[in-house]
């Protein structure tokens, strides 16, 4: 059972000068499997990566990749298995891209570092394989910090490693490169059963990527597991200690907090049509009741985090008389209505109601 | 080859760019090949009494001539010009060596505070060796200003262990520099006029009146030194990318940094303890070769550092003795003189790339 595990940290303390930050690390990785570290900023997770690719000598506790601990292995002998892409800003002198990425086959060069053509081909591969064709020729230091981050990651893959560590290697990318990187280690992970253990500050992106989360909070790992089990709205909450907005881990968004009013509108909505509508109220700080809603409608989801109020309505049932009578009696203490634009059929027509009473009492916006 | 340009055809035109570096590298190599001899043959050539070139071929080679010109070119000239080959390239490499560790460009012994505490301890002890036990030895010499340095390069890395900024690492060294030099003052103080003659004259730096012997020795030292760097190039390389990367490429970190220091001090020492502190090569050299290559890679730059180095000082050693004639210059005057504009249009440069 246990030789299942490829990467194994037994009772791990981090830290600097003999202090430890983080104590207790358990934590068991499966060959090919994506672990990431949350938590919020200065929780530690730069640490615990750099202990684990022996930057940083930890205080106490084992690492074990594969059979052995680390500091077992030769550090030339590492150096083929674990490849690194750290937050550290590199500033080499002339060199390009290219040179750069080909740093990578250190490694597996001669005595003299010449590159053989089937070290040409592997970072040729590399390169291809993070879309950096046309970053080659270019100077290191004159690129972007986004295009870095690529060149960093060719750089690691054609390490040819068997776990890769990454420090946060989506800041500075935007979305399309973010999609692009992770999808590219997932391919890795997948393909060629490389191990990943990497930290990130998305939590959206890491609870979509990762077989595990980790999440370091404090002096200690407060949960680790699938992200499933991880990814409820209290663990977050707790972890980063949001008092200001929402974590809604069904798609992994983040909701600034509810508005606060004395006056109130009533948003007539449903089916997705009331979420423009409230996000827009939410940002000019106007409270608001909505409904009626079916506890699985789109309009649902944001409404618990943002409304005041919202009317529900039993699931896959048609709005009741009783529903709307509730519906009405708030309608009448809004100075305003707003109708999202929600269709109405059969299963909703109360909402006809709703509407119509607003226009008779001069109060509905659509 | 063939399948390297297969690839450029997929739109990888940096392979072009290596080849295109490659022959950059080449024609460096050339060019400062061709300025050595150059400039050795025309060393040789000229100063009080100018001797053709067929005479010196066969002075050199055939050891025949005139025994005056004999004596010119081989008790003289010859061993004054293999000295400053020797000796500039080192400089020059171990220049190379400290921006390295330091991984900042204006590194480099004489800035650092490092030729200064050779000095100092090559003062005391030759003003002890006088006094007491009577003529030092170059072997003697070699060793005080290896102490020197060595305590220097100490004090400095005990001091970029605490501060990370680079200006103020360098602030340093100047002041480390200083107060070598206040102490070297005070022991010349209190000794003899006749003491400091000699030491007046070390202390500005000279590849004048050198013996057989003392090239000789320089050529093993820095000989085998050298070897020892080239053969180092691949960590080097990689220790360009910053600690941490470079000890995930599989670099015991801690002992390259020792080595490394060690090395670097090995040539500054023999170069100062030979020659006394010459300024500027140090900088000056590594950032024309890298800037002429277009690259840092430590596998070219190595040689070819040494090698500028050697044509820097011997062009720097021709202009002390030709440019007044018959009053010669002191080498350091003529290396700050080139020297520090350069190091003044580097750092403009720098300025310039970072906007």
């Amino acid at each position: 059972m246990k030789q299942e595990y490829y990467f194994r940290l037994k009772q791990l303390s981090v830290g600097y000068n003999g202090r430890s930050i983080i104590k207790d690390i358990n934590i068991n990785v499966r060959k090919g499997e994506i672990v990431t570290l949350i938590g919020p900023n200065g929780a530690g997770k730069s640490t615990i990566l750099k202990s684990i690719s022996r930057q940083l000598a930890r205080i106490e506790g084992e690492v074990i990749l594969e059979d052995r601990d680390i500091l077992k292995h030769s550090f030339k002998e590492l150096s083929s298995r674990m490849a690194v892409v750290l937050t550290e800003k590199m500033q080499p002198e002339l060199m390009t891209c290219h040179d750069v990425i080909a740093t990578g086959r250190y490694p597996y060069t001669g005595r003299l570092g010449r590159l053989t053509l089937n070290d040409e081909q592997k970072v040729d591969e590399a390169i291809r394989a993070v879309h950096a064709e046309e970053l080659g020729t270019r100077d290191f230091n004159a690129i972007s910090d986004g295009q870095r981050q690529r060149v960093l990651l060719a750089r690691a893959i054609c390490q040819e490693p068997d776990i890769i560590l990454l420090d946060e290697p989506t800041s500075f990318l935007d979305v399309r490169y973010k999609l692009e990187l992770l999808s590219i280690l997932k391919k890795m992970a997948k393909e060629k059963g490389i191990t990943v253990i990497m930290s990130l500050h998305e939590i959206d992106l890491a609870m979509k990527i990762s077989d595990k989360i980790c999440c370091v909070k404090g002096d200690h790992i407060a949960r680790y597991g699938r992200p499933e089990e991880v990814f409820d709205e209290p663990t977050i909450r707790e972890l980063y200690e949001i008092d200001n907005g929402f974590f809604d881990p069904t798609f992994g968004s983040i909701e600034l907090p509810r508005p606060e009013s004395e006056e109130k509108v009533f948003v007539i909505a449903g089916g997705g049509c009331g979420i423009p509508v409230y996000r827009k109220l939410q940002k000019a700080g106007q409270a608001f009741v909505t409904g009626i809603l079916w506890s699985n409608d789109l309009d649902h989801h944001l409404a618990r985090h943002l409304a005041s109020e919202v009317i529900e309505e039993k699931l896959f049932e048609p709005i009741s008389e009783e529903k709307i009578r509730e519906a009405l009696e708030k309608m009448k203490a809004c100075s305003r209505v707003i109708y999202a634009g929600t269709p109405i059929g059969s299963m909703n027509a109360g909402l006809k109601q709703l509407v119509d009473q607003a226009r008779k009492d001069g109060k509905l916006e659509i | 080859m063939m399948k390297l340009s297969q690839n450029m055809a997929g739109g990888a035109d940096y392979h072009a760019l290596n080849l295109k570096r490659k022959l950059r590298c080449t024609i460096v190599f050339a060019v400062l090949l061709f300025l050595c001899g150059a400039i050795i043959v025309y060393n040789i050539n000229t100063g009080n009494v100018d001797i053709p070139l067929g005479k010196i071929a066969r002075a050199i080679f055939l050891r025949q001539g005139d025994r005056h010109d004999m004596n010119i070119i081989w008790r003289i000239r010859l061993p004054r010009i293999l000295m400053a080959a020797i000796l500039g390239g080192a400089l020059a490499l171990s220049g190379f060596l400290l921006q390295t560790f330091f991984e900042n460009p204006i590194a480099g012994p004489f800035i650092l505070g490092i030729s200064s505490g050779a000095k100092m301890c090559v003062a005391a002890t030759m003003i002890y060796y006088v006094q007491y036990v009577g003529k030092m030895t170059s072997w003697s010499l070699i060793t005080a200003a290896f102490f020197g340095s060595m305590i220097t390069t100490g004090f400095v890395l005990v001091a970029a262990k605490r501060i990370h900024n680079m200006s103020a690492l360098l602030v340093a060294g100047v002041m480390v520099g200083y107060i070598c030099n206040a102490a070297t003052d005070f022991i010349l103080n209190f000794s003899d006029d006749s003491d400091i003659v000699n030491l007046r004259g070390w202390t500005q730096g000279s590849f004048a009146s050198m013996s057989w012997e003392n090239v000789y020795f320089a050529a093993v030292i820095i000989g085998l030194t050298v070897l020892a760097v080239f053969l180092m190039s691949k960590p080097i390389g990689a220790f360009q990318l910053g600690e941490a990367y470079a000890q995930s490429m599989g670099v015991n970190v801690k002992a390259f940094r020792v080595l490394l220091i060690v090395l670097s001090s090995i040539l500054s020492a023999t170069v100062t303890a030979f020659a006394g502190p010459i300024s500027f090569v140090g900088i000056a050299v590594p950032f024309l070769i890298k800037s002429a290559m277009g690259t840092a890679q430590p596998l070219v730059v190595i040689p070819a550092t040494f090698l500028g180095g050697s044509v820097f000082c011997m062009i720097c050693d021709l202009v002390a003795r030709m440019a007044f004639a018959p009053t010669e210059l002191t080498l350091s005057t003529v290396t700050s003189m080139f020297g520090a504009p350069i190091v003044i249009f580097m750092l403009f440069r720098r300025h310039k790339g970072r906007r």
